[in-house]
């Protein structure tokens, strides 16, 4: 018996642990990634019923519901990325379970997004938090926190003109850095990727997804309620749905806080 | 003259809303003949092949020579109104509550004497009149004796209105108004005189050219509509169903694939999802709330338009899987004809050849403009068809289809 965990439960019970939702709520309103019409579309979300206590099914309310592995709040596995595709345990169904809980590092970019939405978080941003808020442990997850999920509306949370989204994210040298000196397990936002609007146009393209899991690191997007973590000490659940070689799933992220620590 | 139509009052919310009731529909076989010209705004009449005698009423041997090889032709329609009656009583419910209804004889070239009902700006017999073949709120064929010369506001008048679904005064939904042909069409109905007219606007982030400036058009309002999802539809449904009055389903997902050129479902399914399952989508929410209003005053709910596609008669194999969704959508658009008649909500199906639009890049003109085929469905809506082939492919496919499908099946695969 684990005297941890039970002190766990216990806090848990007692409230001096706080459980945050970190998830989105899945609804046909909220935006996929948008890509040009003539490529492959990540499906929204969509529920049909199945019988709402009528001639369907007159005991029963229950729904069919259809998505992408990639909509709404959700888990990016490495064989999502061509620089992943080669890994072991590289898709949702064969990753470690102990990989889906860890601590969180939880840089505060508000500021900067609200001003530049095309916000690029550098190793020298994350240097300078470093040194306020101590460094990032191994093997956690860091979120940037845009408060980019506080747009409730779809259009000012896609954020779109005709050069497409515009949209905070990391810089290539940052996803690098902390793949290689900080030994991060993956990459959070708030947007909807793990990558900034316009990061097509970076070098590689989609640098987050292309170093982290080109080695073998996760993402986690659409997130909301980052602004209740902590700095550092929260510790995440994210687990996703089992599917056989999926790339990623729609999934619930919850985090541990202490409670009173935000 | 005709009185010019004034914008009706609201409606008088402790009244009955009054029931839709048919004219009388039954018809013999051989008198549905008619309907193929007349679904389209032509007048066609039987015309014996052997001694070139013109029938009517419709029937199975000719009139002169006993021939049974009558074939159907298109008629001037120009001929003079010899005889007229008010019709002050009937035992038909659909006339008791239309009377007074003028009715008359109409001799026509060929010989002919015809039954028309008479516009109210026909001079009294004899007078020189127009005839034409018009659909009845039955969706059957009638004849109509028009005066000679257009006169001002004669689509107004009493009888019109109950052949047309003319968009004046009557309140419209255009289901997208993102791409050009929906714009055109926003235009279009504004023109004639529609008001409000309700847009939707699917995946509202994605602004397409174009589009901010019907947004500015005072009788525009924007809906988040999206027939892919349920919901959304019902939403919708439940906000402007009760009070929409023509029904304009422009969604549509067009890929240019045949089953080789795309691995997968995905593209096929988006077709599929919107053209076919969008419309089944609409027509279960919108439908019931329509067919309650089919006689709801001078501006009664009154048309249901599908954009289909004129491969949706034969499949266009470059286009091939876009082909199929639109033949879905055709046969479930006879589907909701049929339930739609009863209640005298038209549906009316288009089927346009190639738009001048970006899924049509790479093809050749003629292709038919999104104003063109705008001012085509609007135009359907005053004169009152409900089958539109609109444009010189149409056309063009339509005749080669009804002259042998099996040559066509093998010219489409070969263009």
């Amino acid at each position: 018996m684990s005297a941890t965990l039970m002190q766990l439960a216990s806090e848990l019970a007692g409230g001096r642990i706080r459980v945050v939702d970190l998830t989105q709520t899945l609804s046909p309103d909220f935006p996929t990634i948008t890509l040009p019409p003539e490529m492959g579309q990540a499906w929204p979300f969509r529920i049909e019923e199945i019988s709402r206590y009528d001639d369907r099914g007159p005991a029963s309310y229950w729904n069919n519901v259809s998505f992408s592995e990639h909509t709404g709040t959700h888990f990016d596995a490495p064989i999502h990325w061509i620089s992943g595709r080669d890994l072991p345990n590289n898709a949702v169904d064969t990753i470690p379970p102990e990989h889906f809980v860890g601590p969180a590092a939880v840089i505060d970019c508000s500021a900067e997004s609200k001003a530049d939405p095309d916000f690029l978080l550098s190793v020298d941003f994350v240097k300078k938090w470093e040194a306020k808020h101590s460094k990032i442990a191994p093997r956690a997850w860091v979120l940037m926190r845009t408060d980019w999920s506080k747009h409730i509306d779809p259009v000012a949370y896609q954020n779109f003109d005709e050069t497409g989204q515009h949209t905070p994210g990391p810089d290539p040298e940052v996803v690098q850095f902390l793949v290689k000196e900080r030994d991060v397990i993956g990459f959070g936002t708030e947007t909807i990727g793990t990558d900034a609007g316009q990061a097509f146009h970076l070098n590689p393209p989609y640098p987050c997804h292309y170093y982290m899991h080109g080695a073998g690191r996760y993402g986690l997007q659409c997130l909301t309620n980052l602004d209740q973590l902590p700095a550092q000490g929260a510790v995440i659940f994210a687990a996703p749905l089992k599917i056989k070689r999926g790339s990623g799933s729609p999934l619930r992220v919850l985090a541990l806080v202490p409670a009173g620590a935000k | 003259m005709t009185a010019p139509l004034k914008k009706p009052k609201r409606k008088n919310p402790i009244l009955r809303t009054r029931l839709p009731v048919p004219p009388p529909s039954a018809r013999s076989r051989v008198a549905l003949g008619m309907l193929w010209g007349a679904a389209q705004g032509r007048l066609e009449l039987q015309v014996c092949r052997d001694c070139a005698t013109v029938q009517y009423p419709p029937r199975e041997v000719c009139r002169r020579c006993l021939s049974d090889r009558l074939d159907w032709k298109p008629q001037s329609g120009e001929g003079e109104l010899v005889a007229e009656t008010l019709i002050r009583h009937s035992l038909e419910l659909y006339f008791r509550e239309r009377a007074p209804w003028r009715a008359g004889l109409v001799r026509l070239p060929g010989d002919v004497t015809v039954v028309a009902h008479v516009h109210a700006d026909v001079p009294r017999p004899a007078a020189r009149v127009r005839v034409r073949a018009h659909l009845d709120r039955a969706g059957q064929a009638v004849l109509v004796a028009l005066p000679e010369k257009d006169t001002p506001n004669m689509a107004d008048d009493r009888i019109m209105r109950e052949m047309t679904c003319d968009p004046k005064f009557r309140k419209v939904l255009v289901t997208d108004g993102k791409t050009a042909v929906g714009q055109a069409l926003v235009k279009a109905l504004v023109a004639a005189g529609a008001e409000p007219v309700w847009v939707g606007n699917a995946e509202p982030w994605k602004n397409f050219p174009g589009f901010e400036e019907i947004t500015k058009i005072p009788q525009v309002s924007l809906l988040s509509l999206d027939v892919t999802d349920q919901r959304s539809v019902r939403e919708i449904a439940g906000e402007i169903a009760g009070r929409v009055d023509i029904v304009i389903n422009n969604c549509e997902v067009h890929r240019t694939y045949g089953i080789s050129q795309r691995y997968g479902t995905d593209a096929a399914r988006a077709e599929m999802d919107v053209n076919y399952f969008g419309l089944l989508r609409l027509a279960q929410e919108f439908g019931p709330a329509l067919r309650a209003r089919g006689a709801d005053g001078t501006n009664s709910a009154v048309a249901w338009v599908n954009l289909l596609s004129i491969y949706a008669l034969s499949n266009y194999p470059p286009h091939g899987t876009f082909s199929a969704s639109k033949a879905a959508a055709h046969s479930l658009a006879q589907c909701l004809r049929a339930e739609m008649r009863p209640t005298g909500v038209r549906v009316v199906n288009v089927y346009p050849g190639p738009i001048d639009d970006e899924w049509n890049q790479l093809l050749l003109p003629p292709k038919i403009a999104p104003a063109a085929l705008a001012n085509a469905i609007v135009g359907a809506l005053k004169s009152g068809v409900e089958d539109v082939y609109p444009g010189d492919i149409a056309q063009d496919w339509l005749a080669r289809w009804r002259d042998n499908p099996k040559a066509l099946e093998v010219e489409a695969a070969n263009p």
